[in-house]
This record gives structure tokens, C-alpha cells and sequence, in this order.
């Protein structure tokens, strides 16, 4: 399979003045690659999701873009402190957020269920060490 | 229905954006919580919010929603509006509350933007 673009970007713990550049910038690099504009929404609002879940609930980590001929990928891997229960974070309305994140606008429990509905495939891998989860979409 | 419409049935000021007036708008999502706009909103949108913070601009951009309506008399900060400017979105505001902001839309033939309606 040859790659046709591949990028790391840098997410960091409760950064929440710049949550969303990165989702904008992955956005903003499929309409230049011309990406058909129904499929470009879904993987901006998983990629989004995820970033955004990243800044709430983890020590930091990595978002990489992966896009190839007729797929393109996002791995997001950050340092912990993991998922204890993934199944009950997979719920829609279960959310560990706090007040201050839901007074932002976030923490309705709606993150991964719906990275989920937007992307082809979703594998999530968690430990204390770090949680990856890995979007798949077809183009 | 057009922007410059929905402006006159509210009694809302434009904050930025006054020259897209004419942008279309197919239906409406009203929510202070970002997440639910995420989870629900289809394309074409304006959305409907108290909050003012950078999160709507953010969420707004990635679900390709053209307009953003402030209720309750709320107004964001400077930067916020040049952010969505720079988006080149549509943003207005309105002193009505949310409840009577969704019923006159609706009244005047504005469906609702949650999958399923």
C-alpha cells in the first residue's frame, strides 16, 4: 500500500485553549487532498472527539495522521492513566468529566460512542500505561 | 431560509459575518452542550447555543455548521468572534431565550437538526 501522507501532532493535558487545532488541521489537509466533504465531517468529528478526550482524560500523548490510497487512519496514544472499564466508557451518558469540563461545553458521555458511529473501525487498547485507540475509514 | 431572515424574526444584531447574509439554513440545533451537538447535528445548521466559548467555534468548524446564534443575551469575547470570522461564519445574537428562539424558528418552518427528525 503506498502512503500517500503520513503526520505526528502533539496533544497535551488539559490543554483546552488549543483543543480542536489539531482535528481543524487533519480537517483542513483531507479538503486539500480532496477527500469527498461527507467523509472528511465523520473523520473531523471522531478525530475531534478523540482529541478533545485526550486533553480531559489523559497525561498527554500523540494523534497520528495515516492516510493512504484508499484509507485513511488516525492513532491517538497518550501516556495514562488508562481506561479501567471499557465497556462502561462505551455507554452513551457514562462520563468521568468533571463540572469544569461540562461547564466548557464537554463530558456528556458521548466521546467514544460516537467516534465510534463515525469511523469504519475503532480498536481501543488501555492500561495504566496508556490508552491507544486506533480510528480506521474508508474512502 | 436565510441568514438575514432569521436575524429579523429574532430581533438579532449580526457580530460578524454580515456580508454572508444570504447563507442558506436548512435546520437547527439548539444545545449548551458541545457534546450533543457533535453526537446529533446534520450539515447546514445553525446552532443555537448560550455558550460562548471557543469550544462552539471549534465544534461548529468541524461539523461545517455556517451560523452560530447566541440566546439569552449573551455575547462571546472579541476573539472568539474573530476566530469565527476568520472561519468566515455567520454569528449573531439574540436577547430571546433559547425556548421562544426554537419556537419562533420552528414556527417559521425551520425543522430540527438531530438524526432521525
Amino acid at each position: 500500500m503506498t502512503m500517500i501522507y503520513t503526520r505526528d501532532y502533539e496533544i497535551e493535558k488539559e490543554d483546552f485553549v488549543a483543543a480542536g487545532e489539531v482535528s481543524a488541521r487533519i480537517k483542513n489537509k483531507l479538503k486539500q487532498l480532496g477527500v469527498a466533504p461527507a467523509l472528511i465531517r465523520k473523520i473531523a468529528i471522531a478525530s475531534y472527539e478523540a482529541e478533545i478526550n485526550m486533553i480531559i482524560h489523559s497525561y498527554g500523548g500523540h494523534m497520528q495522521l495515516d492516510i493512504d490510497e484508499d484509507s485513511i487512519k488516525i492513532t491517538c496514544a497518550d501516556t495514562g492513566p488508562g481506561i479501567p472499564d471499557i465497556d462502561l466508557a462505551m455507554q452513551e451518558g457514562y462520563s468521568t468529566a468533571s463540572d469544569t469540563v461540562r461547564e466548557m461545553g464537554f463530558g456528556a458521555g458521548m466521546g467514544l460512542p460516537n467516534m465510534s458511529k463515525n469511523s469504519d473501525n475503532m480498536h481501543i487498547e488501555s492500561s495504566p500505561a496508556g490508552t491507544t485507540v486506533t480510528l480506521k475509514f474508508q474512502m | 431560509m436565510k441568514v438575514t431572515e432569521i436575524a429579523k424574526l429574532l430581533d438579532a444584531e449580526f457580530l460578524c459575518g454580515d456580508s454572508r447574509q444570504d447563507t442558506e439554513i436548512l435546520c437547527a440545533c439548539g444545545a449548551d452542550m458541545m457534546s450533543d451537538v457533535l453526537a446529533f447535528t446534520k450539515h447546514d445548521a445553525i446552532l443555537m447555543t448560550g455558550l460562548v466559548n471557543n469550544h462552539v467555534i471549534r465544534t461548529a468548524e468541524m461539523m461545517d455548521i455556517p451560523c452560530i446564534l447566541f440566546v439569552r443575551g449573551k455575547r462571546p469575547a472579541q476573539d472568539i468572534i474573530d476566530m469565527a470570522e476568520e472561519r468566515e461564519m455567520v454569528l449573531l445574537a439574540t436577547d430571546k431565550p433559547m425556548f421562544t428562539t426554537c419556537g419562533i424558528l420552528y414556527q417559521n418552518g425551520i425543522k430540527g437538526g438531530m438524526r432521525g427528525e
